[in-house]
């Protein structure tokens, strides 16, 4: 186990040295855009006198590497600073400090994402592990067919039009979901559960491809194996062969596509938020990248980064384990 | 009672109270109950209860239209009427306004209202480093004096004979005096509905207090709720399928197919809002009057109504004043599409052909792009060559306008004349965006302002509106009208106000389910 450590450590550390990349990069993409925080809330009433007084207030009159040190300094000591659309407020009031934080803005809206993603992941994964087994089981059968054209069209259609479909059939010609997911606190669970539904059936049609053909593909490579073939001749029923035999040596990528789709649903679901209005990190996102509200962005993007590091360092660890040669290196 | 002019309200609003008590028989059908849903496009995650900040649909129905009052309020069919203010009077030079103030009044924590409140509303617009868009109104005010408890009286610098229709700006509503950073963050008003929630960008949450001035002339529904949905398909969706029972800013293009839902309703005015293309007339070749001219008669307006704004919206005469203003002048000479007269103007100035940049881009309105090139293409007619250039949408009113020498643009418009015209053609103001400055027109704009005889007044105005549009320097094609959607299950007292979108933003207080 001392050599999954060092592993998990080297790549902590990479993942580390990755953050600090994608912060200098989103900083220097978001300077770049025309325009700033001053002029897009001010839009059309813009004078120069009120220009300047914001860009003073949020320290927006530094230079950018000043800036993006400060910034730097900040997180280091564990604070993402104050959002711009906040901050500005707060100038007028002097009041509700605690409300200017990132943290407190971004908080309840990554709550909200984790919790559609939680939906989508508990209905995707398993679904799309029951077909990748069954169209490995029966393929080049009717069935193994179908579900193959019905997912990959599923994921070669673009989500607004897939969420669209979706909210036709199911919301306004059999009014069966809501089409609106405005999700709030206070929310009991199970209307919480009601409003979220449709927009993570969107995302379980968007991901499903992906994870069942990954499945059925790596189950299909291994039954060319001599392990398969004496575990047949042995008289072993095709479903035993594939659940107890196949299925654990495939693993190791099973789980490597479900952590990339994982962190898809984390990372890229704007689309579906918008369209759905459900009020995700990926719709505060979209908002503060329209008003230059850089500390958002620049805290939305390490969350997006360290999610895909996480959870790509998760999956590789969970396959390590899947596989007693990488467990016990000799 | 019905020959009531608007104007004749101004210089005494104590016939308000027999003027909203004419509305009562049609309120009588009005029913108490329900939470209203609206799902509406314009809110942003900076979104608070300061007043200064609002500019946005989500914030002005919600606070100017639900949690907050200002001392007057225009109806719905446009007369000024009293809303924090009972009476008000001034001297004949409309100089000094005396505003008297409902007694009894409390804000939702139970302080009560009064003079104090009105003034410290007031000065935090003008405060140090207040980003106001009222800055200028309240600058105006040279002193503002506490008569009594239920008493303000307010001199000007100069006169004014609007100042009372000033007063019903969004901007300027009114908070405890003493405890405005509290009223601030928690959304203390005097409104009909006391704010229970508001999530920035996401969500408002209204009750209704139990009791209230306005009790029995608006105010029926018990809750309200209100959903932030930007996005156009979405909204839409929200209301065809039930989800919210109105929305605003209704998509053309799926119009039609709304209109086809016998459970919605459309509901359509046309208001001051307009486009425009502000030419900077202090640079060449626009500061030349010939070819401005040229440039007004090389547009079609019609095809741009048609295309456009699909048909929702109307012609417009290159000044700024639109049909929901008191002195509207509706029979100006209308500045047409002809070829003949636009090389005639070219000719004019000394030049057989123009070649001219036109900025545009979606964020100065829906189209804006399109529009530039039917005009590119018009223009063509006229010996006019228009090369449109594409302007990024972020930092637009920035970087391109009144930067750029010709771009698109949009006013809203403003409730009264003079409002207008000092925002957009004062000279030195710093939204002039032509730089348009014409002696008379200065002199008529600063007379009007103190005149308070309504005669006279139409005719200083029809003047400023003839000669904006004659040797203005903007072109101004079209008004747009305001286009909202409602479920069927609500209704309203058929009057629609047309000085800002969803009934001018009093929705809330004025529909009820039927």
């Amino acid at each position: 186990m001392g050599a999954l450590s060092r592993i998990v450590l080297h790549r902590l550390f990479l993942g580390l040295l990755t953050l600090f990349v994608v912060s200098i990069v989103i900083f220097t993409a978001v300077n770049m855009l025309p325009g700033d925080f001053a002029q897009a809330i001010l839009g059309q009433g813009a004078t120069p006198e009120a220009v300047t007084a914001i860009r003073r207030d949020l320290g927006l009159d530094q230079p950018p590497v000043t800036r993006y040190f400060q910034w730097l300094a900040d997180v280091l000591h564990g604070d993402l600073g104050t959002s711009f659309a906040q901050a500005n407020f707060v100038s007028f009031t002097g009041s509700d400090a605690e409300k200017a934080s990132v943290l407190a803005q971004i908080g309840p809206r990554f709550a909200n994402t984790m919790f559609l993603a939680g939906v989508t992941a508990a209905i995707a994964v398993p679904v799309s592990l029951t077909l990748g087994i069954l169209a490995a089981l029966y393929r080049n059968s009717a069935f193994d067919k179908v579900a193959n054209v019905f997912t990959l069209s599923s994921i070669s259609s673009p989500e607004f039009f897939l969420a669209y479909i979706l909210i036709l059939f199911l919301a306004v010609l059999n009014p069966l979901l809501p089409s609106l997911s405005n999700i709030y606190d206070g929310m009991g669970l199970g209307e919480r559960l009601e409003k979220t539904l449709l927009p993570a059936l969107t995302l379980t049609l968007v991901v499903t491809a992906h994870m069942m053909r990954m499945t059925r593909a790596a189950i299909i490579n291994l039954l060319a194996s001599p392990y398969i073939e004496m575990a047949r001749l042995k008289g072993m029923s095709p479903m035993r062969v594939i659940v107890r035999h196949a299925l654990p040596n495939a693993l190791a990528p099973i789980i490597n596509v479900i952590a990339l789709n994982l962190a898809y649903l984390i990372t890229g679901v704007v689309v579906v938020e918008v369209v759905f209005v459900y009020p995700g990190i990926g719709q505060l996102f979209v908002d503060s990248v329209k008003i230059r509200d850089i500390p958002v962005v620049q805290a939305c993007c390490l969350i997006f980064a360290g999610a895909y590091i996480l959870l790509n360092l998760l999956a590789d660890i969970l396959s390590i384990l899947s596989n007693p040669r990488l467990r016990h290196p000799k | 009672m019905t020959n009531i002019s608007r104007r004749g309200l101004l210089r005494s609003g104590a016939a308000a109270g027999v003027l909203a008590a004419t509305g009562l028989p049609v309120m009588a059908q009005a029913k108490k109950g329900g939470r209203l849903r609206l799902g509406l496009a314009g809110a942003n995650t900076s979104d608070s209860w300061d007043g200064r900040t609002h500019s946005d649909t989500f914030m002005i129905m919600a606070a100017f239209g639900c949690v907050f009052d200002c001392l007057t309020e225009i109806s719905a069919s446009g007369e000024l009427v009293g809303e924090l203010a009972e009476s008000w009077e001034s001297t004949p030079d409309a100089k000094t306004w005396t505003f008297k103030l409902r007694e009894g009044v409390t804000f939702h924590n139970g302080k009560p209202f009064g003079a104090d409140d009105v003034i410290e509303s007031l000065n935090m617009h003008v405060a140090e480093g207040s980003k106001s868009a009222a800055q200028p109104i309240v600058a105006a005010i040279s002193e503002m004096k506490k008569l009594g408890e239920h008493e303000v009286q307010m001199v000007l610098e100069s006169g004014n004979a609007d100042f009372p229709f000033l007063m019903s700006d969004y901007h300027l509503l009114m908070y405890p005096a003493g405890q405005v950073d509290e009223a601030i963050a928690k959304g203390i008003g005097t409104g009909m509905y006391r704010a229970e929630t508001l999530d920035p960008g996401v969500r408002f949450l209204g009750k209704r207090v139990d009791s209230h001035y306005k009790d029995g002339k608006a105010g029926w529904f018990d809750e309200v709720e209100i959903i932030a949905i930007n996005d156009a398909s979405a909204r839409m969706n929200a209301l065809m399928t039930g989800q919210v029972d109105a929305v605003n800013r209704v998509d053309f293009k799926t119009e039609p197919l709304m209109k086809a839902n016998p459970m919605v309703k459309i509901f359509e005015v046309t208001g001051n809002q307009h486009f425009t293309f502000p030419m900077l007339t202090n640079l060449d070749p626009f500061t030349d009057v010939n070819v401005r001219r040229a440039l007004k008669h090389a547009v079609n307006r019609q095809e741009l109504v048609d295309k456009i704004l699909q048909g929702h919206g109307a012609v417009a005469n290159d000044h700024h004043i639109g049909p929901a203003n008191q002195y509207y002048a509706a029979d100006l000479e209308q500045n047409e599409y002809d070829p003949d007269k636009a090389r005639f103007y070219l000719k004019e100035a000394g030049m057989d052909g123009l070649s001219v940049d036109l900025s545009a881009s979606s964020a100065a309105f829906a189209g804006a792009v399109d529009a530039a090139q039917l005009y590119q293409a018009s223009a063509k007619n006229c010996g006019i060559d228009i090369n449109v250039v594409q302007e990024p949408a972020d930092g637009y009113w920035s970087n391109v306008w009144i930067k750029k020498p010709w771009c698109a643009s949009y006013w809203s418009g403003r409730v009264t004349e003079d409002w207008m015209f000092s925002s957009v053609n004062e000279a030195g103001a710093p939204w002039n965006d032509s730089k348009w400055v014409n002696d008379r027109f200065q002199k008529l704009l600063i007379e009007a302002r103190a005149t308070l005889d309504s005669g006279k007044r139409r005719e200083m105005y029809r003047e400023m509106q003839e000669l904006d549009s004659k040797e203005g320097g903007t072109v101004i094609p079209m008004y747009a009208n305001f286009v909202d959607a409602a479920s069927a299950k609500l209704a309203n007292s058929g009057t629609i106000g047309n000085v800002f979108q969803m009934d001018s933003s009093r929705l809330i207080e004025r529909w009820w389910f039927a």
